[in-house]
């Protein structure tokens, strides 16, 4: 009885909200402000390209995606060429970089040495950091002189007229053009995913890997049987992120892919891709269309990575990988 | 029979291991070439000038003070602003609303963010500070900067936030602390390492970014007066580098390769710091 009589005793004065409570509303409230920032940035990244573009897309309708002519004279601009130059040279550079970062992460689990898998582990690691610039840099001045002189220039003369290489290999041997650009998006999208691939197959437990062993499985088994298929997801969304990178990279290729719009007839073709196309044109365009176009192809641009980007992020959260 | 497959196992085995021993040689040599490039083409331009005098017409003396001072500056500016946002938005997630529907939607966009073609964020910035201003300036460049250095410091905020132990939370609460003073007081002091190595690497991620400066801050071949005035274009070491690559001059290109020898240096000694701060965070 005594008990339920207690809290009646006390005279009845409310208590006031603890000092410190309007702050704590506040910073809660600056914090949700914080994150829903994010959401406007993305937003505010969709809605400026739509109306920054919409000069170029209400004048050119659906056209704009199919028309391979991009006339700064005559103001008529259709993307079909750099949309087609970027999604060849990301799917070139995914195909050149995908085994090979696949044999360095499985050398980095598997088959290292150990004093040498922290060293060349933390390279690949730091190589992935190196602002893209550099890549660009070094593929116009040091790769694409050598590749004209090694490759473009005895490929050319072995093609044999009317030949299916032959068809490949056109263009003006000067060490820039679509296959050029490509493999030095390779390169530079390579440390990247080695370095994820790599993080992820280190999630596979150890237990998995030496039962397979135990079992008598020869190295390339527990790869390609066990470790991989663990990791399947994971790795599907790592490959679209450096996907992804390929499309949207502006510096690595815009130095070395000749930037010409029409469609790419051969590997060796000049090209140019939407992040190429908006870099050098930007800023020297010539009539409100012409900046209208460009944003348009970054509106392009951005519906294709954010599909990629978007997929990749699914399966990776499915895989439980903090990447 | 078993004898065949044996051996086709092993072959099998052997080819697998050659790959892998190949194509890592093959990578190793192509980023060795790279950094040699970057080394010997890049300490061939550096000299004091350099460090001194502002960018130069062609064939005459210069350096990269200019850009290098502008360059600084925007970093800074835009990790003040990336902190700010970024810190408060990971604790959000971490802390408050992390578990809600709108929670999972801010995550899933931050992660597009992440990785989002810089040159977007450049379009984005153009569209919402240079056309309706008329004019570049390296105000416009920070903030580009800033939205892409927000999604990473964001994500390392919740997770490092997300590492400290229940306990922590129950007993500043228990002891009669409101949350937000535990999260300010206790938690971020004791993810400070984790929070400082996710800054150093937004840090690093940016200072060698380029496409986004192309149509913000553009460039200048003059030092601001006075040298911090953000408000106008400003001189930045990509887009230095980016003009003196494509040009015909090869002073120029020179000191397009020292500019590069210095982000790529500078974005390294960043990197290995923020793993050295995080390798002292897990000992500790």
């Amino acid at each position: 009885m005594s008990e339920t009589t207690l809290p009646a005793a006390a005279p009845a004065k409310r208590r006031s909200a603890p000092r410190g409570a309007l702050i704590g509303q506040i910073f809660e409230g600056l914090c949700f402000g914080a994150a829903t920032l994010l959401l406007a940035a993305l937003g505010g990244i969709i809605v400026s390209l739509i109306v920054g573009g919409w000069p170029a897309l209400s004048k050119f309708g659906v056209g704009f995606l199919f028309s391979a002519t991009w006339n700064p004279v005559t103001d008529v601009y259709g993307a079909a060429g750099p949309i087609v130059g970027t999604l060849i040279t990301a799917a070139l550079a995914l195909v050149l970089a995908l085994p090979i970062s696949g044999g360095v992460a499985f050398f980095l689990t598997e088959l290292c040495p150990a004093p040498l898998r922290r060293p060349i582990g933390t390279a690949v690691e730091l190589l992935a950091g190196i602002p893209s610039i550099v890549y660009g840099m070094w593929g116009l001045f040091v790769f694409a002189p050598l590749f004209a002189r090694w490759i473009q220039l005895p490929l050319m003369s072995a093609a044999k007229p009317g030949s299916l290489l032959e068809t490949l290999t056109t263009g003006i041997p000067n060490g820039s053009g679509i296959l050029p650009a490509s493999i030095i998006l390779a390169i530079m999208i390579l440390p990247f995913m080695a370095a994820t691939l790599r993080e992820l197959l280190l999630t596979v437990p150890a237990a998995v890997r030496e039962s397979a062993y135990g079992l008598g499985a020869t190295t390339a088994e527990v790869v390609l049987s066990v470790t991989l298929p663990y990791v399947r997801q994971g790795a599907i969304g790592a490959v679209m992120l450096g996907l992804g990178r390929a499309l949207g990279e502006t510096m690595a290729v815009t130095f070395i892919i000749g930037n010409s719009h029409a469609f790419p007839k051969s590997l060796f073709d000049s090209g140019s891709t939407i992040a190429s196309t908006i870099a050098n044109e930007f800023t020297e365009a010539t009539s409100p269309v012409h900046t209208a176009a460009l944003i348009s192809l970054g509106l392009v641009l951005f519906l294709i990575t954010f599909a990629v980007l978007g997929l990749a992020r699914l399966l990776l959260r499915q895989q439980g990988a903090k990447l | 029979m078993s004898a065949a497959k044996l051996v086709r196992r092993r072959v099998g085995d052997v080819v697998f291991k050659g790959f892998c021993w190949s194509v890592t040689g093959l990578a190793l040599v192509a980023l060795a070439a790279i950094l040699w490039s970057l080394l010997a083409q890049g300490f061939g331009g550096l000299n004091l000038d350099v460090f001194t005098m502002s960018t130069p017409a062609a064939g005459s003396r210069g350096g990269l003070a200019n850009a290098i001072v502008g360059s600084l500056l925007m970093c800074v500016l835009a990790m003040v602003i990336a902190l700010t946002v970024g810190v408060l938005a990971g604790t959000w997630l971490a802390e408050y609303g992390g578990r809600s529907k709108y929670g999972a939607v801010i995550r899933f966009l931050n992660d597009v963010l992440l990785s989002a073609p810089s040159i977007l964020v450049g379009l984005f910035v153009y569209e919402l500070l240079v056309a309706p201003f008329h004019g570049f300036s390296g105000f416009a460049g920070a903030v580009a900067l800033a939205l892409l250095a927000v999604p990473v410091i964001t994500r390392t905020t919740e997770d490092v936030l997300l590492l400290q132990p229940t306990t922590l939370r129950e007993a500043g609460v228990g002891l009669g602390a409101p949350l937000s003073y535990v999260i300010r007081q206790v938690l971020w002091r004791s993810a400070r390492g984790g929070l400082l190595t996710g800054a150093l690497l937004a840090f690093a991620r940016i200072s060698g970014e380029t496409a986004p400066l192309l149509f913000t801050a553009l460039n200048n071949q003059f030092f601001n007066k006075p040298w911090f005035d953000l408000r106008h274009q400003t001189a930045n070491l990509p887009v230095v580098i980016f003009n003196g690559a494509l040009s015909a001059y090869d002073d120029l290109r020179r000191l397009a390769w020292a500019g590069a020898l210095l982000i790529a240096g500078t974005v390294l000694a960043v990197t290995i710091v923020a793993r050295i701060v995080a390798q002292e965070q897990r000992r500790s």
